[in-house]
């Protein structure tokens, strides 16, 4: 990083609101209504002084809640939206889209609408027809190309829109959220361009959610919050405020609902305690401790308690001893998990002697990790440590 | 000149291809459409008013004459209708990538422009079965194209920034184009009309345009602006058109910048 520091884009205190009339003036009358009412124009400051220099070579990411203006400080990076006030560099080709298959027409071809998204993109025919082949190979389409695009499945769609985007690429690459979309194999395959970007030192500004992404691939990331920068630096540090960001904001949303979420038919409730420390926010290691209750004239005869990661990994599935189950109405499960970084729930469900659910609790209480220092591992990534040894 | 950048040709052609191909998807006659509308529209306009009302009566190849001015007449409100409607009906467009918003409204100019052509060779076409002599002057039909084209085009633009923020926008003007096909002389002729009204007629650009196509074509006992006022005066129908490009493009260039967050 240290002997290349040319700047590919520099954001300059860029702010930018949106006018939201109450009324929108879309028709003369309504125009006229308003002018003679003098209604005020209330405007939705959604980037206030943002400023901040991606560098080329740089795989950088944009992080923030949802409603933060990342998406709108990539628009206007993209050249969608003119800022109200300040300015964006480029030094660069850009790829100017925010969406995969921009433009794409459904009663077309699949060959043509390579063609028609090149232009959009900033490639000629020639230029397209050079390297047409590598992108129908990328996506895997060869014997849909001449089909019409409206007979393509959504997934098939998507493929030949990020084949394209991948293979027509600029100095400068923007992607929002696409990691979401296609089946499994092909998010690898993704996953595998970005990793041959990250190799080649290609510039790519990505807007994710995903904090796997970000700590994988990016060298550099900003945190948006409220239209601010409010963090810029390396992917850990700022990866791990926005899980407490997000966990902040969780706690709070949600520390009324799980009172109600403990009715259920059975009585079932899980309260969660972390061992010594207060609050949700552990260290990886921490002991914590989660009590289930259940009323006792509705024992169950069965309980599963499984381990979440918020992204969706499912880590791990316990079945809770209950060998003499008419005489309890709780049980604690006690665990020091050595987990990675990122937001974890439990989730509980109880079955009667026929096998039949009896009560559940989704999305029971959750935690997270924000430091992940273990004794003697050193520096770690990844889902949870393993022990090991070195020699 | 960056508007000729290989970047927005590349964009213009794939855009205006995309249209050519899927206007007419799913009809068995497909492109013949651009054909038969006019033509249809021809028929029965010739029919009303050869023997309903003769109003085109002592009018030299009166088919061609009036197959002339439909055509011109016809590519006016395509042009204009599809120009205005081009930015909003690209709104997924606009609103995700930073292509010059000025060729969304060219292309649909020129997909009309297409039309156009087909349809002046329906006319050429129209003229020698009618015995109209086929002579030099049909090559002075390429300026005049020229002309109806910037025209359209700087309508186009206003209207279609105009759309973007005011839905009312294609009401009124489909209220202007019902009002313009009648002060227009399409299906009578200037001679049935007093003499010293001519000249207001030439205001209308599109007057003078089909005048003038006709008098290259058809015949040239067509009256033509240039017939008609003697003086300085005789640019104005050009004055007109170059108010509504000048101010059609300043505005839409003023506007474009926020489509993207109006539409």
């Amino acid at each position: 990083m240290a002997e290349n520091t040319e700047v590919a884009v520099s954001i300059k205190d860029i702010h930018k609101e949106f006018i939201l009339p109450q009324h929108k003036n879309s028709t003369f009358k309504q125009t006229v209504v308003n002018i003679v009412k003098q209604n005020k124009k209330v405007t939705q400051k959604v980037l206030d002084g943002i400023s901040f220099d991606v560098n080329k070579g740089d795989f950088f990411g944009i992080v923030g809640r949802n409603g933060s203006g990342k998406s709108t400080l990539l628009k206007l990076i993209a050249g969608v939206y003119t800022p109200t006030a300040g300015g964006i560099e480029l030094h660069g080709g850009l790829t100017p889209f925010v969406e995969l298959g921009v433009g794409f027409n459904p009663e077309l071809s699949g060959r043509d609408n390579v063609y028609l998204n090149g232009a959009l993109l900033g490639f000629g025919r020639k230029q397209m027809a050079e390297i047409y082949d590598e992108i129908v190979d990328f996506a895997e389409l060869e014997q849909f190309m001449d089909q019409k695009l409206k007979n393509y499945s959504s997934g098939m769609q998507v493929r030949l829109a990020f084949s394209i985007a991948i293979m027509a690429k600029n100095e400068i690459l923007i992607f929002d959220e696409v990691l979401a979309v296609g089946d499994e194999a092909f998010q690898r395959k993704c996953l595998d361009v970005f990793e041959k970007y990250k190799s080649e030192r290609q510039t790519v500004i990505i807007v994710t959610h995903n904090m796997e992404t970000v700590r994988r691939f990016c060298n550099r990331v900003v945190l948006i919050n409220d239209g601010k920068v409010q963090d810029i630096g390396g992917p850990r540090e700022v990866a791990d405020k926005y899980s407490k960001l997000n966990q902040d904001e969780i706690d709070r949303s949600e520390e009324a609902k799980y009172s109600q979420v403990q009715s259920s038919p059975i009585g079932l409730s899980a309260a969660f305690k972390g061992g010594k420390k207060s609050g949700n926010n552990f260290s990886s290691g921490d002991e914590i401790e989660l009590h289930v209750k259940w009323s006792p004239e509705h024992t169950p005869s069965r309980m599963l308690i499984n381990l979440y990661k918020r992204t969706g990994e499912y880590l791990l599935g316990l079945a809770a001893p209950l060998e003499n189950p008419k005489s309890r109405s709780e049980i604690t499960l006690k665990m020091s998990p050595q987990l990675g970084l990122g937001n974890y729930f439990f989730t509980v469900e109880a079955y009667n002697e026929k096998g039949n659910l009896i009560g559940d609790i989704y999305h029971a209480p959750g935690f997270t990790i924000l430091k992940a220092d273990i004794k003697g591992m050193g520096e770690w990534n990844g889902l949870f440590a393993i022990e090991h040894t070195w020699e | 000149m960056k508007y000729l950048h290989p970047r927005n040709r590349a964009i213009l052609r794939e855009m205006v291809i995309t249209d050519f191909k899927v206007r007419y998807q799913n009809s068995v006659l497909g492109y013949m459409w651009s054909l038969l509308k006019p033509l249809f529209l021809f028929a029965i306009l010739y029919i009303v008013f050869t023997y309903i009302i003769p109003l085109g009566k002592g009018i030299v190849h009166y088919p061609v004459y009036l197959l002339t001015g439909i055509v011109f007449w016809n590519f006016f409100v395509e042009s204009t209708v599809l120009g205005a409607g081009s930015v909003v009906s690209r709104a997924s467009l606009i609103r995700k990538i930073s292509i010059p918003r000025y060729l969304v409204v060219i292309s649909s100019s020129l997909s009309a422009l297409i039309n156009l052509g087909l349809g002046l060779i329906v006319v050429f076409i129209f003229a020698l079965f009618n015995g109209v002599m086929p002579t030099l002057s049909w090559l002075l039909i390429i300026p005049i194209i020229l002309e109806v084209f910037v025209f359209t085009l700087g309508l186009s633009f206003l209207l279609a920034a105009l759309y973007v923020k005011f839905r009312d926008v294609t009401y009124i003007w489909e209220i202007v184009l019902q009002a313009g096909f009648y002060a227009t002389p399409i299906i009578y002729s200037l001679k049935s009309i007093p003499e010293q009204y001519h000249k207001w007629f030439f205001l209308n650009p599109m007057a003078q345009i089909i005048q003038d196509a006709r008098y290259v074509v058809v015949t040239n006992t067509s009256i033509t602006v240039w017939s008609t006022i003697h003086s300085l005066a005789v640019v104005m129908p050009f004055i007109v058109i170059l108010l509504f490009v000048a101010t059609g493009s300043y505005y839409f260039k003023r506007r474009s910048k926020y489509f993207a967050e109006d539409i």
